[in-house]
């Protein structure tokens, strides 16, 4: 049973078309990461799957029922941007509410709060509360019941390093125990280790979706080769000339040449330039989620990016 | 049902901190005791005047203040989570929109009652022991009608404000409507109305005008507490039409619990196709 099922979703705001034919699903264990510009839609087939509203066209169907159903909603947490509470009661008066909405176990409360590092604040009101305080009462709100599916809007913001890379030992943890989870952020780097699948969605569209390889084959995104030629730039870059591959060679400034080549000439360029003696060191740059999340979105220039 | 009753817990706990709760209570019980002992000083006297009296004197200072609590109390129910951000996160969890107003209502109206009971019931309680020779069945009748119509009056004006929350987006907004409400209902409606009177000079459908009354709930709430003495002498102004009324206490009853039902049906209607 997937943890959400989204197939040939459409969904129009006053006329105007927010997501277009939107195919995009999760299995349980599974991480996706949710990426694209602001009012790319990403919020929108969120809403859609919490049940919120309803699709134009297409099927949406969450957790082997019907989104927004209670009997699905109740297996659902979910971390929204820039998460508020209520300013006159404390963080345990808070998750306390939030678990007997849910009908999770008042037990867990303290447990949880614990978890996201509150301990010594669970007592105070979220009035005064930091925007990191506010972003791990958050998450504990949206682990409440041990949810099967995991939905977390820019969960790092606010959170320093520890506790981010707490935060995703969490969500890797969850992941192991079978949870599908997605997360929504704008830093890439942060969160590229930790997904199993990202999905790009540009204009209301998936532009790209898959594994990190598979995105990088899908992007034809050249490899970055950089050598450290071992008895002069000209000869390496003689031998590389005369190699079968068709890199692009840059001459950076600490003396090293970079090589851009296509993933399949790769090997090919190595073996040459192993083989030729005139290299003292290697390093390869995959390219990076942000280097492809940029070569598929930045086709439109910043207008594109900046939404309407 | 038990997701209605969490709702309704948190506002219940909330009016307890904020000490609503306490500060409607000691205003009620302040004026009751007020009006007891000084209603009668326009006539030249300190001291209880007559059950009839002070219920009426209570029943028109209650005009002014209970639609004016009840709507202070309710005005931010929709669109102050909202605002606040919670709105959203609430409608995640396995809540429907109708029990999340549901809940607010039952919070809501159960502090204005619990208010209402305490210090009106209070005030009661002290006339009845302290006033000699004041009949304490009477009074008690008295009490209780004023009581129970008065918490119907105040669901009203709650169910009223939730209409305005689930229509507008801001709370100042909120406010300014509810404001508006309250002058409407207790300050413009009767001048409206009697000034119709005066100026159609009888030409209107006499049969028509006391119909008129009910579409006011604060007029409702007068007649009852009033006309149910039976002492016609007492009416004033635009009143007099509601001693032409041919439905009896128990009309006036049915069209105060019409006049939170029909407004809260409404609320749950709008807040349904409400966008979030």
């Amino acid at each position: 049973m997937s943890c959400f099922r989204l197939e040939n979703v459409s969904y129009r705001y006053d006329k105007a078309p927010v997501l277009q034919g939107v195919d995009l699903s999760l299995e349980p264990g599974e991480i996706l990461g949710l990426f694209g510009h602001n009012g790319a839609g990403k919020t929108t087939s969120i809403k859609l799957i919490l049940g919120l509203m309803q699709p134009t066209q297409g099927k949406v169907s969450v957790l082997g029922g019907l989104a927004g159903d209670p009997q699905v909603t109740q297996h659902i947490g979910y971390l929204p941007e820039n998460v508020m509470f209520y300013p006159q009661l404390t963080g345990r008066e808070i998750l306390k509410h939030f678990a007997r909405l849910k009908g999770a176990s008042l037990k867990q409360v303290p447990a949880l709060l614990e978890q996201v590092g509150l301990e010594d604040a669970m007592d105070a009101r979220t009035r005064t509360y930091s925007k990191g305080m506010r972003q791990r009462l958050g998450l504990a709100q949206a682990l409440l019941g041990k949810p099967r599916l995991l939905m977390l809007d820019e969960p790092t913001v606010g959170l320093d390093p520890v506790a981010t890379a707490d935060l995703y030992r969490l969500l890797q943890g969850l992941r192991d125990e079978g949870a599908g989870i997605v997360l929504c952020s704008h830093v890439l780097p942060g969160v590229e280790p930790y997904i199993d699948r990202a999905a790009i969605l540009t204009d209301g569209a998936v532009k790209a979706s898959g594994n990190l390889g598979s995105l990088r084959q899908q992007a034809h995104m050249p490899v970055s080769v950089l050598l450290t030629p071992a008895n002069g730039i000209s000869s390496l870059e003689k031998v590389i000339d005369e190699s079968a591959t068709t890199g692009r060679m840059t001459k950076t400034g600490q003396g090293t040449l970079r090589v851009d080549v296509q993933p399949r000439e790769k090997v090919a360029l190595l073996e040459t330039v192993m083989a030729s003696g005139e290299v003292a060191d290697v390093s390869i740059h995959q390219p990076s989620l942000e280097d492809i999340y940029v070569h598929f979105i930045g086709t439109g220039g910043l207008a594109h990016r900046g939404g309407r | 049902m038990s997701s209605v009753w969490t709702i309704a817990r948190k506002e219940l706990s909330d009016s307890l901190r904020n000490r609503w709760l306490m500060a409607i209570s000691l205003v009620f019980a302040s004026l009751a005791l007020g009006i007891a002992w000084f209603g009668a000083a326009a006539s030249g006297q300190v001291g209880y005047a007559s059950t009839p009296a002070t219920i009426a004197s209570l029943a028109s200072l209650g005009i002014f203040l209970i639609p004016l609590i009840a709507l202070l109390l309710a005005y931010d129910a929709v669109v102050g989570e909202e605002e606040g951000g919670t709105l959203l996160l609430l409608m995640t969890y396995p809540l429907s929109r109708s029990q999340l107003l549901l809940g607010k209502f039952l919070g809501h109206g159960l502090t204005l009652a619990l208010a209402t009971l305490i210090g009106f019931g209070v005030a009661g309680v002290a006339i009845a022991m302290l006033v000699e020779d004041v009949s304490v069945a009477n009074l008690a009748v008295a009490m209780l009608r004023f009581i129970a119509s008065t918490v119907l009056l105040g669901w009203g004006f709650i169910a009223l404000a939730y209409v305005i929350s689930v229509r507008v987006s801001e709370k100042p907004v909120a406010a300014g409507l509810s404001l508006a409400v309250w002058f409407f209902f207790v300050l413009i409606f009767d001048l409206v109305l009697l000034g119709t009177l005066v100026a159609s000079e009888g030409q209107l459908n006499a049969e028509l005008l006391p119909w008129l009354l009910l579409l006011n709930p604060t007029d409702i709430y007068r007649l009852l507490n009033i006309v149910a003495f039976g002492d016609g002498t007492q009416l004033s102004g635009v009143l007099s039409l509601g001693a032409d009324l041919p439905i009896g206490a128990g009309g006036l009853w049915l069209g105060l619990v019409l006049w939170f039902a029909v407004p809260l049906s409404g609320a749950l209607l709008l807040f349904r196709n409400r966008r979030i």
